[in-house]
């Protein structure tokens, strides 16, 4: 099968760290269209074999389309920690953003059905024992990930038996699949996995009765957790920070109550706070107040330190981008709560500790896709979903470069379309 | 005998005519037939100031003399005008130094231990020890501000307020806790322009926010015709309608004092002299300033202007009774900058100057450039505006959208969260006023550091809101396009692009007048 495959390559690897400002580099990555994408990622265009997990409760999978998540980028350029690597088997076909149709029967579902991929390889799928954290739902805490009968892979898309969306063909296990409403085209549906990941993060911002969020970053991430805190949470005002006018748009679509630029947010979140501001030596100013809840959805070290400086004391900091290294001392200091949100899970915790709110599906699942089922069928969600750039495997670079700019382009998403030649 | 103020009408013959622009200048070739008012020269100044003074606080108006009125054991307080008057400020010493010098030496002569200064910045930035010690003098500094007894008004400290009573307007009067509970209360003032002065001197430069809010409104700024008519301005009936109350319940000896039109000085005259008259040093003058500010960087222009220190003459003094003194002071302002224009024209030209109250050593961003022009020099009229209703604003100024954040921090966010929403001040007034009068932060910074109020570029805007109103165009030439935009407004390259802009307002041949200001005028519109 035709596939892109990433593979271990330490010149590449460094090349893309330097040119990605790690290490005292360059910082030109996201500058220079092409030059990570042509030179330094360990990424390439093979024919190889196909996944071959040949184990009960797993079938075979033809990729429709695969979004490129800001993660994928991390990987390929060299900016995501080495903290993964041992929870990854190379070579691997990436893509966790996965719509795809069954080409075998799996379980109840028979061949031809529409899914979407949970990716998270859990203990289920894996074929362990479920640890502690599968055992009550939490999927996306699973402790088995890098054993079993499959090679390590925290998701799939970075595990090398599984495959991934950028390949023609892959395998899931059933606990990953969610079978596709007819209705719902691919575009709005390749977007499940991410309104998944933000109904997560949404859940997990605890957010108080009218409280006050701020979320860094109008992406996909930013979009649909905006989308998801209004949906799911009891948010007053939501202030979104978004770079590009297209992104403004959306942002207020998902039902942000303001959007502000990068270079704005303090002054607003000070504003509507009430808060003061106190500008340090040598470093950016920050707040003596803020807002109750923050959303860390870029994962750049400017970001982060946004949402730690524009929080108030004691107010919750939610990382649901990958986040890059920055100054803690307002954790400190302000004993801000910081937390993750990694994935999501097949049952969701609510602010009040509680599992049981929310919209239910017929088949009883209260899990994070299932409400991301519901969410992506919103107007927001198709306004984005028309605006999704779809690639064939050999114009991967083109892709690439593409998602790498996609906000100022104005594109919510880049996807691959393995079955398309052009 | 100096030459008053009076109106051009250009022909062919007239050279370029002179027009400021924030911290620069062009010249401009207007149109035939359009007007310029020029200012009066000015008037002869007192020689001897020290006995001018002297005689004013021995022989007041409507008041018994200064000296009869002060005692031992009671509590005086001399509040004096701050750091916004006058423009540009004076070259030591101040006006205000040699009043209060001579009001503390009656005051010693009688015994009186219990004095305290107080600058009357009302919602303003508080002025600096530097800026103190120019206004006040090095001795009254010394002996006073180490004691804490030379300080600025707080209109933020509870404490320290005191809410005299209503007006029968149900107008709350609010002023400085020490002003009002003082035995006398003596008021230094500099009458620059005809609004300053009688009661907007104590009810409104030692008030409250709570005190201001009754007449720094955009209802009353609409209705006042102009704010630089007393008579006509329901700015100075509410502050008059306080100063009657506040003299019910305390002793207030006013002096106020008036200046000649002398702004720039021998160094600068060619500013404030018809371009025809310009001697071969003016014009050289002239061509060295503009080569110099061509090449110079941002911040040496900056400071060749802020620097600038006017050697005023006094035109007049008057103490006792404020509304008898002011009377007397509005005449003599009137001598010094009345100029008889017939009739309205379609277009009103304004060159916006590097200077106004409320950026003294500092920055006049697009907001106060649109209360300097909008506000002040549109209001510089007495009967009626210098444009017919309807008509266009032209003005000069670069309108650089920037910010001083140790002065003008609420500024900041008026004009990006504010005014992009919307320039209505009505809908300004009612959605945001409130909150940024209330705002924690920027009453701290007004406290404690020398920000303006949160509340000042409401007035600020609030100023500009009769012409707003008058006028169906406002375009402003050699603008930073998208702080035009952001404003409301247009930006226009030169005269002749603003006037075509103009035409589907006032026509392809509308009738212009030029206000040729500084020296300050005001068009006495028959």
């Amino acid at each position: 099968m035709l596939a892109l495959e990433m593979y271990r390559s330490l010149p590449r690897h460094l090349a893309g760290r330097a040119l990605n400002g790690r290490s005292g580099g360059l910082a030109l990555a996201g500058r220079v269209p092409g030059i990570v994408s042509a030179y330094a990622s360990p990424l390439r265009l093979v024919t190889r074999d196909e996944p071959s997990v040949r184990r009960a409760g797993w079938a075979r999978l033809r990729t429709r389309l695969s979004g490129i998540c800001g993660s994928d980028l991390g990987a390929l350029s060299g900016s995501t920690s080495l903290y993964f690597s041992a929870l990854v088997s190379l070579p691997f076909v990436p893509g966790h953003e996965v719509v795809a149709e069954l080409l075998e029967d799996c379980a109840e579902l028979p061949a031809g059905t529409r899914v979407v991929v949970d990716p998270v390889l859990t203990c289920a799928a894996r074929g362990v024992e479920p640890c502690p954290a599968c055992s009550t739902g939490r999927t996306n805490r699973c402790e088995r990930i890098t054993v079993g009968h499959l090679s390590p892979g925290l998701q799939t898309g970075f595990c090398h038996d599984t495959g991934g969306g950028w390949g023609q063909f892959l395998r899931a296990h059933r606990s990953q699949l969610h079978p596709v409403p007819d209705e719902l085209p691919d575009e709005q549906a390749v977007l499940t996995e991410p309104t998944a990941c933000a109904v997560h993060t949404a859940l997990r911002a605890r957010v108080p009765v009218n409280g006050r969020v701020l979320v860094s970053g109008a992406g996909p991430v930013g979009l649909l957790t905006t989308l998801a805190l209004r949906a799911l949470t009891p948010a007053g005002e939501i202030t979104v920070v978004a770079k590009h006018p297209r992104q403004r748009e959306l942002a207020r679509l998902c039902g942000a109550t303001e959007v502000v630029t990068p270079r704005e947010v303090l002054r607003r979140v000070r504003r509507a706070t009430g808060a003061f501001q106190v500008r340090p030596e040598f470093a950016s100013p920050y707040l003596l107040g803020g807002v109750d809840v923050a959303i860390d959805a870029v994962g750049s070290r400017r970001s982060l330190e946004s949402v730690l400086h524009a929080t108030r004391a004691g107010g919750r900091v939610v990382l649901s981008g990958m986040p890059a290294a920055g100054d803690l001392s307002a954790v400190w200091f302000r004993e801000l709560e910081v937390t993750g949100s990694y994935a999501s899970a097949q049952r969701e915790e609510y602010a009040d500790g509680s599992d049981q709110h929310g919209p239910v599906q017929q088949d009883g699942q209260r899990g994070a896709f299932a409400l991301a089922g519901e969410l992506v069928r919103d107007e927001a969600v198709r306004e984005m979903a028309q605006s999704i750039a779809s690639y064939p495997l050999h114009r991967w670079r083109e892709a690439l470069d593409h998602a790498g700019g996609a906000g100022g382009l104005g594109t919510v998403k880049v996807a691959f379309d393995p079955r398309s030649t052009r | 005998m100096s030459r008053p103020g009076f109106v051009l009408e250009v022909d062919d013959r007239t050279p370029p005519m002179l027009v400021h622009e924030g911290e620069g200048f062009r010249l401009e070739s207007f149109p035939l037939g359009s007007r310029v008012i020029y200012p009066p020269e000015s008037l002869p100044a007192i020689d001897d100031v020290d006995e001018a003074i002297t005689e004013a606080l021995l022989h007041p108006v409507d008041a018994d003399p200064l000296p009869s009125q002060l005692r031992a054991g009671m509590r005086l307080t001399i509040a004096f005008d701050d750091v916004s008057l006058p423009l540009p400020p004076m070259r030591s010493p101040d006006i205000r130094q040699r009043i209060i010098e001579a009001v503390l030496t009656m005051a010693a002569d009688a015994g009186i231990d219990d004095v305290e200064l107080i600058a009357a910045n009302a919602l303003h930035r508080r002025m600096t020890d530097a800026e103190l010690r120019h206004v006040v003098g090095e001795r009254v500094f010394r002996s006073f501000h180490p004691q804490g007894l030379l300080t600025n008004h707080d209109a933020e400290d509870r404490e320290n307020l005191l809410h005299v009573g209503l007006t029968e307007e149900g107008e709350d009067v609010e002023i400085n806790r020490r002003a009002a509970e003082s035995d006398l209360l003596v008021y230094v003032n500099i009458n620059l322009v005809p609004m300053d002065g009688g009661h907007k001197s104590v009810p409104v430069g030692l008030a409250s926010y709570r005190s201001l809010r009754h007449h720094h409104n955009v209802r009353t700024m609409v209705g006042s015709h102009s704010f630089m008519d007393h008579e006509r301005s329901h700015l100075h009936h509410s502050a008059w309608r306080m100063g009657r109350l506040l003299a019910e319940h305390l002793n207030i000896f006013q002096i106020e004092t008036t200046l000649d039109n002398n702004v720039f000085g021998a160094r600068y005259g060619f500013l404030q002299k018809p371009e025809w008259e310009w001697s071969l040093r003016d014009q050289a003058s002239m061509l060295a300033m503009r080569r110099g500010l061509a090449l110079a960087p941002q911040r040496l222009k900056h400071r060749r202007f802020h620097d600038l220190r006017s050697a005023y003459g006094l035109t007049g003094i008057h103490a006792g009774r404020v509304e008898a003194v002011h009377e007397r002071t509005i005449a003599a302002v009137h001598r010094q900058q009345l100029v008889e224009v017939q009739g309205q024209s379609d277009v009103l030209v304004m060159g916006v100057p590097f200077l106004g109250p409320y950026n003294v050593d500092s920055t006049m961003n697009p907001i106060l450039a649109t209360c300097m022009g909008l506000g002040y020099y549109f209001n510089s009229y007495r009967g009626r505006p210098v444009v017919r209703r309807g008509g266009a604003a032209i003005l000069y100024h670069p309108l650089a959208p920037q910010f001083n954040q140790l002065h003008h921090p609420s500024y900041v966010d008026f004009y990006e969260e504010i005014l992009s929403e919307t320039t209505d001040p009505l809908v300004i007034e009612e959605k945001y006023e409130k909150q940024f009068a209330t705002d924690p932060w920027y009453i701290h910074l007004y406290r404690t550091s020398h920000a303006y109020h949160g509340v000042h570029p409401f007035y600020m805007w609030y100023w500009a809101a009769h012409a707003m109103d008058h006028v169906d165009d406002v375009i402003w030439v050699g603008a930073d396009r998208r702080a035009a935009q952001r404003l409301g407004f247009r930006a226009a390259t030169t005269l002749a692009d603003a006037l075509e802009m103009a035409s589907a307002t006032v026509g392809s041949d509308p009738s212009i007048t030029y206000l040729h200001n500084p020296p300050h005028l005001i068009a006495d519109v028959r």
